[in-house]
């Protein structure tokens, strides 16, 4: 095939495809020739880091994927396990941070809509969404700009497609100011026997695109989300998608009819790199090949080139092949819904993605030089400098009751209802605990007495001193969630954010990053069954921390037992199961006693994670709220001890008065141990429960069983949060602190 | 009592609606998709909850002119129950069948939370089954739900009987601050002045179990149900 002559100097070229000189002539060499223009660009969006995980695949294989009920591990566009009841559960997350970073209510949209693709792509249908948002302090107007508009989004499109959005995080620290971080999670449900995977097979077996036009939007989208974000960023606006969730729905709702009736090969959605990567993937995982013709694409805007259709990033598409001659049939289910459907392609034996604009081939490329043999690298990889010894006699000990007032209002503690209430949370009918009533969301499953239970965390706090440690505290926090609200987990879908991988550093922090994670999936038999990294998190000046998002699913074995975190009734015996104490180190305390001085934050080391012990406490949790011996459970975050309780009070709208020999049952002895320490010190391995008195001597007896610490701590009762010589808070005034934290200054 | 549960592109509360008819309440159910003119042997139309359209333009805007709406039009006008939720509101007032409009909410958010709302009197077969007075727990999810009618049309809702369901506090009181969406007299349900036709914005179908949090939404269902004749207007 003549090359197409093409005026612009070759560099300029391959700035706009995203390739290195280097990479351009490894190119060269598999083809033995020099490549098109359109070839070019195919190549670019397929080798991106985005697309290729170029950066990040040598360590990925290191992460668990097997385990006894799992049904589908990553390498597909979601993963699956088995819930039981003859269904399998199918859940994916995915970043959209670039987008997000340069407009974004469109980023964030299209964020949810690309990640509900995945899902019912596989088959399922799509019963819950979550969040991991993570963005600069909320009093500076860009950021303040960025977190609303993102919301925003998100409401937009998961409320019109009437799936709940049922649980997330939001995460302020100053890394992010400049590169927030939107991960989406989507969560489905579909009979076993019909999950679907996108392998094309069957030579000639027709290839329909169906759903939107195509458009210009969205050209190397995945080019703009594999580079740092510069000072020009924002004139790539443009380059965002716009999303159509009603599309998106008719899509959805057509497309899971169609696999009903059995009429389908493959499905492949269409997401970055647009109908490049898509008819790659589809045709690389079934080994085959697939010849497209551009003319058969329906396009939104006319004069587009055969390179345009290819790398368009329009949402609301999706391709799908199905048996030849029943084309017809699938044309049908599609134009009930109002979509229409073209006939792009011909699934091929010749492993070839080859291009045609009408009778003219523009491109021919092997698919597995898009998919499996790109480029891979092990990038030099070197340790930062460690963080410094962390100081406390430069924190000053704050009046405990002042403390707890301030933490309660910090934006990364108090109420998330300003945010989740602008997600329709109850839509579906099966939301047992909505968001912001306990550390995770339950839902229950039609034909199952049994729940479902989502989470979403991350520890980027504790990343930033030590990646490996907070990727494995990262995913302790996420079981032990699920674990509060009686759920055993069942599998992690993990979104790995990081900058810049060229630097040494991050390299070596990706590496410890997927170190701390396998550490904690194999100690806790949680397998990873899908995951997406986004790199190149970093630009105008900052880089963001590591941060490794942990998304998991778990089941509750009868879904009516499952609790949430408020307390439920005075006179009610509050324990301490776990750690009695926790570290200051990254706390949030610091950031609250210390503000003029955010470098104390990043001082000092980590919390230590025994993972085996968590493990003990997690599963005596389980048991303790399925047995019904506990009435409420809450994880010790972000704040400690004394905020957990003061949550579980404020959650239940009932006080809570600490025993007057707490220091010494939590370990102070003597009096010497710092207050703050006491109550605001954070650590891993630590859950408040309540229950009723005469509960109290079962629950010890398994904790001891168990091998895990409990500590008494007080009584539920009254309207005032009192820890004898510390703390007393009127809990009207606790509540309005915490319920106003993300409100506007 | 044999449902009708219309589906739009765009619905989305259809299957949740049909689980309470059908499931909890044993009654026959059928989904009318939205090119049918076809309501033989149904007795109650519902109009579901969801973005019908996307509620391009405005909510309701587009899929009043669906072929279904003018099926639903002569059923109404034969006195036939109509009853619309959350979105379904929004539909029968572009269609004309209640009277007023719906705006954005007026924080300009989407708001979904559980509110209390006051039945206003129960001579509706709607509110059969409740005492005036009632305060009902129910949830919201909606971005347009501030019910708009000029102070002349209002005067005439209140003095008809037509305000069946007042958002108010959970002691009954009807205040600005119980208002979640801007609501003229905070208004959350209307009927018709046949009062065949009803809407409200609240979904009583996401609060008929107590697993999910309230039962509340059961009193509505109970009240069609109880087959009580239509009232004459107040």
């Amino acid at each position: 095939m003549p090359p197409r002559p093409e005026p612009r100097p070759l560099a300029d070229l391959l700035a706009e495809v995203g390739l290195t000189e280097a990479e351009y002539a490894r190119l060269c060499a598999a083809l033995g020739r020099a490549p098109n223009y359109v070839e070019l660009g195919m190549v670019g969006a397929m080798w991106s880091e985005h697309c290729s995980y170029k950066s990040s695949r040598v360590y990925l294989r290191r992460l668990p994927t097997q385990g006894p009920r799992v049904l589908q591990g990553p390498g597909e566009n979601a993963g699956a396990v088995e819930f039981g009841d003859g269904l399998a559960v199918v859940f994916k997350v995915e970043s959209h941070n670039h987008p997000s970073a340069v407009e974004p209510f469109e980023g964030a949209a299209t964020g949810v809509g690309g990640i509900l693709r995945d899902v019912f792509t596989m088959g399922a249908r799509p019963v819950a969404l979550l969040d991991s948002l993570h963005f600069g302090p909320p009093h500076e107007p860009r950021n303040r700009y960025l977190l609303d508009g993102v919301v925003a989004g998100i409401a937009h499109y998961g409320n019109c497609m009437g799936v709940p959005t049922v649980a997330g995080e939001v995460h302020f620290a100053p890394g992010y100011s400049a590169n927030p971080l939107v991960n989406a999670m989507c969560v489905g449900l579909v009979p076993r026997e019909r999950l679907v995977r996108a392998r094309a097979s069957g030579v000639g077996n027709p290839v329909l695109l169906v759903g939107a036009a195509t458009g210009r939007d969205g050209i190397h989208g995945a080019t703009f989300a594999s580079a740092e974000l510069d000072a020009r960023s924002e004139e790539r606006r443009p380059a965002v998608q716009v999303g159509n969730p009603f599309l998106e729905k008719l899509l959805l709702e057509a497309c899971l009819e169609l696999l009903a009736t059995g009429d389908v090969v493959a499905m492949q959605d269409l997401g970055a790199a647009g109908l490049t990567s898509s008819s790659a993937e589809i045709a690389g995982r079934g080994g085959c090949g697939i010849t497209l013709d551009v003319r058969q694409v329906t396009r939104r805007e006319a004069g587009m080139t055969p390179y345009e259709v290819m790398l368009s990033e329009s949402q609301e598409r999706m391709l799908v092949v199905v048996p030849a001659g029943s084309e017809a049939r699938a044309e049908a289910v599609f134009a009930r819904w109002g979509l229409h459907t073209d006939r792009v392609g011909v699934i091929t034996a010749d492993g070839l993605l080859r291009v045609c604009d009408g009778a003219e081939v523009v491109a021919e490329l092997p698919v597995r030089l898009l998919t499996d043999e790109a480029p891979r690298y092990e990038r030099p990889s070197a340790p930062p400098p460690p963080p410094a010894p962390l100081d406390l006699d430069a924190v000053p000990v704050l009046d405990p009751t002042v403390a707890l007032a301030a933490l309660l209002a910090s934006p990364n503690v108090g109420s998330r209802a300003p945010i989740y209430t602008q997600y329709d949370h109850t839509v579906q009918g099966n939301t047992v605990i909505p968001p912001g009533r306990a550390d995770a969301a339950v839902l229950r499953v039609a034909g199952s007495t049994k729940g479902l239970a989502v989470t979403i965390d991350s520890a980027a706090r504790y990343a930033t001193l030590d990646p490996r440690r907070g990727a494995a505290l990262a995913v302790a926090e996420a079981a032990r969630n699920l674990s509060c609200v009686g759920a055993l987990p069942l599998a992690i879908t993990d979104c790995l954010n990081l900058a810049n991988p060229e630097r040494p550093e991050v390299t070596w922090a990706l590496a410890e990053t997927v170190e701390g994670l396998r550490e904690a999936c194999v100690a806790f038999a949680i397998p990873v069954i899908s995951g997406n990294v986004s790199l190149y998190n970093e630009g105008v000046g900052s880089a963001i921390p590591p941060t490794a998002v942990v998304g998991m699913v778990g089941e509750v074995p009868e879904v009516t037992r499952a609790v949430d975190a408020g307390f439920k009734a005075a006179g009610d015996v509050v324990l301490l199961l776990g750690s009695p104490q926790g570290t200051l180190a990254g706390s949030e305390y610091l950031r609250v006693a210390v503000p003029e001085r955010p470098e104390l934050a990043l001082a000092g080391e980590a919390p230590t994670l025994d993972l085996a012990y968590e493990a003990r406490l997690q599963a005596l949790v389980r048991d303790l709220v399925q047995q019904g011996r506990v009435r409420a459970a809450h994880d010790c975050s972000e704040g400690g001890l004394a905020v957990a309780v003061a949550e579980c009070a404020i959650l239940g709208g009932l006080g809570f008065a600490a025993e007057p020999g707490w220091r010494a049952a939590l370990g102070d002895v003597d009096g010497g141990t710092r207050l703050d320490l006491l109550l605001f010190g954070e650590g891993p391995s630590r859950v408040v429960v309540e229950c009723a008195p005469e509960a109290v001597p079962a629950v010890r007896a398994a904790a001891a069983a168990a091998g895990v610490a409990v500590t008494e701590l007080g009584r539920v009762g009254g309207t005032r949060l009192v820890w004898p010589d510390a703390i007393d808070l009127d809990l009207a005034e606790a509540t309005a602190r915490w319920s106003t934290a993300l409100d506007a200054p | 009592m044999r449902f009708g549960v219309v589906v739009f592109p765009g619905t989305n509360c259809e299957q949740e609606t049909v689980r309470v008819l059908r499931d909890l309440y044993q009654q026959p159910t059928e989904l009318l998709w939205h090119e049918s003119e076809d309501l033989s042997g149904v007795d109650c139309v519902v109009l579901p909850g969801g973005f019908a359209y996307g509620d391009y333009l405005r909510a309701g805007a587009i899929a009043r002119f669906s072929p279904i709406m003018r099926a639903v039009e002569r059923f109404a006008r034969a006195d036939g129950l109509v009853w619309g939720i959350c979105n379904g509101f929004q539909i029968l007032l572009e269609a004309g069948l209640l009277p007023g409009a719906m705006r954005r909410n007026a924080s300009l958010r989407f708001r979904c939370e559980w509110v209390h709302v006051r039945v206003e009197h129960n001579r509706s077969p709607f509110t059969a089954a409740c005492q005036p007075g009632q305060v009902l727990r129910l949830p919201i999810a909606h971005g347009e739900g501030n019910y708009f009618a000029p102070p002349d049309l209002l005067a005439q809702l209140a003095a008809r009987g037509q305000i069946l369901l007042r958002y108010c506090d959970a002691a009954g009181h009807v205040t600005a601050a119980a208002n979640p969406n801007g609501s003229v007299a905070n208004v959350a349900g209307l009927a018709s002045e046949g009062g065949n036709v009803f809407a409200l914005m609240p979904h009583p179908e996401r609060a008929a179990e107590a697993i999910l949090g309230g039962t509340d939404g059961r009193w509505l269902f109970d009240s069609v149900l109880s087959k009580v004749h239509l009232a004459a207007p107040a």
